[in-house]
């Protein structure tokens, strides 16, 4: 076919379907991050070690309770969820008059606490964790040879991401998360129990980090320190994004993990640092963010 | 797990009339210190540990007066952390000797500390052959294995046997490069041809991408400069691109049984790498390994524990011979005067760079079903004679090697 | 008048308790080598040179960096360099990273400024990430070995260094000078600009301050200071290496400055003493290191906000 500054168009589109697999845990992941954010205003640094606790909580149910991939993409969410729940309630709810930085001091702090606790029981070798029988094998596409179990996190992922875009902006109960956000004290004279949407809000941003993090067990190595610096890197998408709006979460993670991608065939030793670069650049432009309202 | 605990001292001092020996502040105090949490326990760790004990308690030494204590601590792979341990240790705690210390990061660090202070310093984990090279010290021996070593056995054994095309997947650090470097040398020297190579961000968790370009580069055979978990996944993304299906081969330029342990055979299989000391070879061997693994949570010893053995029992010998352990230079060359003989590397020799000398061994991983018990895991391909497997003793640039 | 007058006696009572409490601090780390291993106290020192740098920035402007590590570790890495490859004598290599540190602020301060409060902690995280990687990859870093062996020197090309007595006068002094510069620059009319930021941006602004500047200026001024200590611990330990420019770093000095005190002038100092303290007891249970600083971090922020520093303060009700 054609070739593009030394690389085949084949080795090109390769890669590039890899960058949007990994886009797609950027985009999963800055979505919750950008949900939590939007209704707490709280920076929720343990979203990596949930994503952690969402690989290892379907490693558990493999190992002890028998229950494979599919059950643990409905189970550990949910677990995982009901975690971040009890988090909200004992820790987080204290801190809403605060300034904002307390919130991300703690929940610094609670990410310490995961990491090192997994770090002490398990290594940090990581585990294995097998990819799903149905989803074994791949589909030779000429260009290069697809891993089913790939192809599935991308569609998997975009799924979840525009649900959640549509939940919260095209619904009604989206609205009231909306309304609620920008003013609590009026939405809550209108009969509407904030606090609990609050938790519930809470609940969900991080039962996605989880769901991102069962998705990543097959493929990434189960391993306390799985969520740490990847999180970072996640910040940064964030920053990038501008935490405005939903969509510009999701079409900023795919997006940049794209741009990694094609890194990696054209200067693979940037490929670490280039989305801190372009994260510097659009500071530089447009400090809100491509998305983001100026505040 | 734990970073710095003492274990049982040994001996009780026979009072009688013995040996007058004069041990620094009464005891021989050996610090065995190494990853005890992160990736490399397995291959190190408490085994080591218990490793050491084993020999101080097959040499004796309670019958023969000598009080040995064992301390063990963990450096977490961090130059800093490794280097105020044994700072601490040698400046407070009186150890006399620093064994194991894998990450060549923190040996290079230990190096320098031990020979300012005049200790000794017994490397058994690390890779890195500057440390029989340029950054060679009179108070400093190199046990087991080194980058040289691996790269010759690895390299040239595999160009030998048909596998002379070669694409690299190297780690993006100093060590990751060193290993490349050595390896490219062999196989070039060798008649073989490096098609290309690629460097991955270290530490990394993606090597699709890389993988993938190895694979649409056709050579025989991958070779994995990276070590710990990049080489484990990078075996295992691999396999799921179907990169061995194709017909490639991979080879692990630094691996141990531990990883293939951690891999599983399925994925593992095929895998070629170079071992100083496989748990199967020999008798002896299998009955230390049949003492070790209950101690150790079932653990098979790897090179590394037999080389902490080994090291422990010569520098014990020494410090028998001389009835001091005082002066680190006058241990170590001592050690080198001394032939080495011990039930787990039979015998050999501390060449004047620090090089312990002993055969190597070229493995490939079985596969499942030639597999017939647990850490069964190899099958020999080929020995590389004692006087071959390491780097020339001119060649290193070692300033204590009069040329 | 009467409030003037308030305030001015108000200044002399602070100045007092602050004067005495110094005093008190510089009689104990005088003759604290007699007690303790002085490698351990001088770690404790570089750190708790490193906190008061990082609490002007937090406790007297209001800013939180999460990536203060960058400055520190690449500090480090200059000072390491220009001593063993440059050949510096140590006041140099000292000095070279004081400017790194310096040069480095500026750059992440412009870039990191433009935004506020949450998203300003996340671009310092960020930024300092991507220097992490930078100096894994940066040959003159020597990536995970770090730049070993470094040689002290001769202070001034008198003073032996490599003689533990004399590096430690050597560490206090650069300690105790930058500590009573850290004070003079909070009790300044600078000092009161950048505490008026921290209260009310909007109205510091409404009075005709130009905010940007003076917060860009404490960036600076923080990250040289946090220059000198990551250039000090250098040749202390004759090593600088990838830890000091890793996030957990950057955490840890954030965890030193909260459990101490936030903007109280001693709580770094005193926090850093205890992390380093707590750090040198907690080696036996080794991983469960971070578990601890995660459990203090936490009941720090819901129960214990201001600080061991900031409690005594409240409990003697003097300014510390």
């Amino acid at each position: 076919m054609f070739e593009l500054l030394g690389i085949s168009s084949q080795a090109l589109f390769g890669q590039l379907l890899i960058g949007l697999i990994n886009g797609s845990f950027y985009a999963v992941l800055s979505l919750g991050l950008a949900v939590i954010f939007g209704m707490l205003n709280i920076i929720n640094f343990t979203h990596g070690a949930q994503y952690m606790l969402g690989a290892f909580a379907a490693y558990f149910l493999l190992l002890y309770a028998g229950l494979g991939y599919w059950w643990a993409v409905i189970i550990a969410p949910i677990v995982v969820g009901i975690t971040g729940i009890i988090i909200e309630r004992l820790f987080l709810q204290w801190l809403y008059k605060l300034d904002h930085l307390y919130g991300l001091l703690l929940t610094f702090g609670l990410a310490l606490i995961f990491e090192g606790t997994f770090r002490n029981f398990f290594g940090s070798s990581g585990l294995p964790y097998s990819v799903p029988p149905t989803l074994q094998g791949g589909q030779n596409l000429g260009f290069m040879f697809l891993p089913n179990y790939r192809a599935w996190v991308v569609v998997f992922s975009l799924a979840v991401c525009l649900t959640t875009w549509f939940v919260i902006e095209r619904t009604k109960l989206g609205s009231y998360l909306r309304a609620a956000t920008e003013n609590p004290t009026l939405v809550r004279a209108f009969g509407i129990n904030v606090p609990r949407m609050i938790t519930l809000t809470y609940g969900f941003g991080v039962a996605l980090a989880a769901l991102a993090g069962v998705m990543a067990a097959p493929i990434y190595n189960v391993s306390p320190q799985m969520g740490a610096n990847l999180i970072i890197v996640v910040f940064a998408v964030v920053v990038i994004g501008g935490m405005g709006s939903i969509m510009g979460a999701i079409v900023t993670g795919f997006g940049l993990g794209i741009i990694e991608g094609l890194t990696k065939v054209f200067f693979p030793e940037a490929s670490n640092t280039v989305i801190f670069i372009i994260m510097a650049i659009v500071l530089l432009i447009r400090p809100a963010g491509l998305f983001g309202r100026a505040t | 797990m734990k970073r710095l605990f003492s274990l049982t001292a040994l001996a009780v001092v026979f009072g009688c009339g013995c040996a007058q020996a004069q041990y620094s502040d009464g005891s021989i105090k050996i610090g065995v210190m190494n990853d005890m949490s992160g990736t490399y326990s397995d291959l190190s760790g408490q085994g080591s540990v218990i490793a050491a004990r084993m020999a101080v308690e097959d040499f004796g030494a309670a019958a023969k007066g000598m009080k040995v204590e064992i301390v063990g601590a963990d450096h977490q792979n961090k130059p800093d952390v490794g280097s105020n341990v044994v700072r601490t240790w040698i400046d407070v705690d009186k150890v006399d000797v620093i064994v194991d210390v894998p990450t060549s990061s923190v040996a290079l660090a230990v190096n320098e500390i031990v020979r300012d202070k005049n200790k000794v310093f017994l490397v058994s984990g690390a890779a890195a052959s500057d440390l029989t090279g340029p950054k060679c010290t009179p108070n400093t021996i190199h046990w087991t294995y080194d980058t040289w070593a691996l790269a010759n056995g690895t390299g040239k054994a595999i160009v030998k046997t048909g596998g002379d095309t070669w694409f690299f997947l190297t780690a993006d650090y100093a060590f990751g490069h060193a290993l490349e470097r050595d390896t490219a040398a062999v196989v070039e020297k060798n008649g073989g041809k490096v098609l290309g190579k690629v460097r991955h961000p270290f530490p990394g968790t993606d090597f699709s991408s890389f993988l993938l370009q190895a694979q649409a580069s056709k050579a025989k055979i991958i070779g994995l400069a990276n070590a710990g978990s990049d080489t484990i996944n990078s075996i295992k993304q691999a396999s799921e691109f179907g990169i061995t299906q194709g017909g490639q081969n991979l080879a692990a330029l630094l691996a141990f049984i531990t990883d293939v342990h951690a891999l599983g055979l399925q994925t593992a299989q095929g895998l070629i790498m170079t071992e100083a000391w496989y748990w199967d070879l020999n008798d002896a061997n299998r009955e230390f390994a049949k003492k070790f693994a209950p101690q150790f949570k079932g653990v098979y010893p790897t090179m590394v524990h037999a080389g902490v053995y080994s090291a422990v029992t010569h520098y014990l010998k020494a410090v028998e011979a001389l009835k001091s352990d005082a002066d680190g230079k006058a241990i170590v060359a001592k050690m080198k005067e001394m032939p080495t003989d011990d039930k787990l590397f039979g015998k050999g020799t501390v060449r004047a760079d620090g090089r312990n000398i002993h055969p190597m061994y070229l493995f490939e991983v079985k596969k499942p079903a030639e597999s017939k018990a647990a850490w069964d895991y190899y099958k020999l391909r080929a020995t590389i004679p004692a006087d071959e497997a390491f780097r020339p003793l001119a060649d290193g640039g070692c300033p204590l090697v009069k040329s | 008048m009467q409030r003037v007058a308030q305030a001015t006696e108000d200044h002399a009572v602070r100045a007092r308790s602050e004067a005495i409490a110094f005093v008190v601090m510089a009689c104990a780390l005088v003759i604290a080598p007699m007690f303790a291993y002085p490698v351990f106290l001088m770690k404790a020192l570089c750190f708790a040179l490193f906190a008061c740098a990082f609490n002007l920035l937090i406790g007297y402007v209001g800013l939180l960096s999460f990536g203060h590590a960058l400055f520190f570790g690449w500090a480090s890495y200059v000072g390491a360099h220009a001593a063993k490859v440059w050949g510096f004598p140590p006041e140099l290599a000292i000095l070279s990273g004081t400017a790194t540190g310096a040069g480095l602020g500026a750059i992440v301060g412009a870039l990191a400024i433009r935004r506020q409060g949450i998203y300003f902690a996340m671009i310092t995280l960020a930024l300092a990430q991507m220097m992490y990687f930078f100096a894994i990859q940066a040959p003159f870093t020597h990536g995970e070995d770090g730049i070993q062996a470094v040689p002290r020197g001769k202070l001034f090309g008198l003073i032996d260094l490599a003689n533990q007595t004399n590096m430690y006068v050597t560490v206090l002094v650069i300690f105790l000078g930058c500590f009573l510069l850290i004070y003079r620059i909070i009790n300044s009319p600078f000092g009161e600009v950048l505490k008026a930021i921290r209260e009310n941006e909007a109205r510091a602004v409404s009075l005709g301050y130009r905010t940007e500047r003076y917060k860009l200026v404490a960036f600076v001024l923080s990250a040289t200071f946090a220059g000198v200590a990551g250039a000090t611990k250098a040749l202390v330990f004759q090593l600088a290496s990838l830890t000091d420019v890793d996030w957990p770093m950057s955490g840890e000095v954030i965890l030193m400055t909260l459990v101490g005190g936030l903007g109280t002038l001693f709580g770094p100092v005193v926090g850093a003493f205890f992390m380093v303290t707590l750090e040198n007891y907690l080696t036996t249970i080794g991983q469960w290191v971070f578990v601890v600083q995660g459990v203090i971090f936490v009941v720090c922020v819901l129960l214990f906000r201001r600080g061991i520093v900031g409690e005594l303060a409240q409990i003697l009700r003097v300014k510390l």
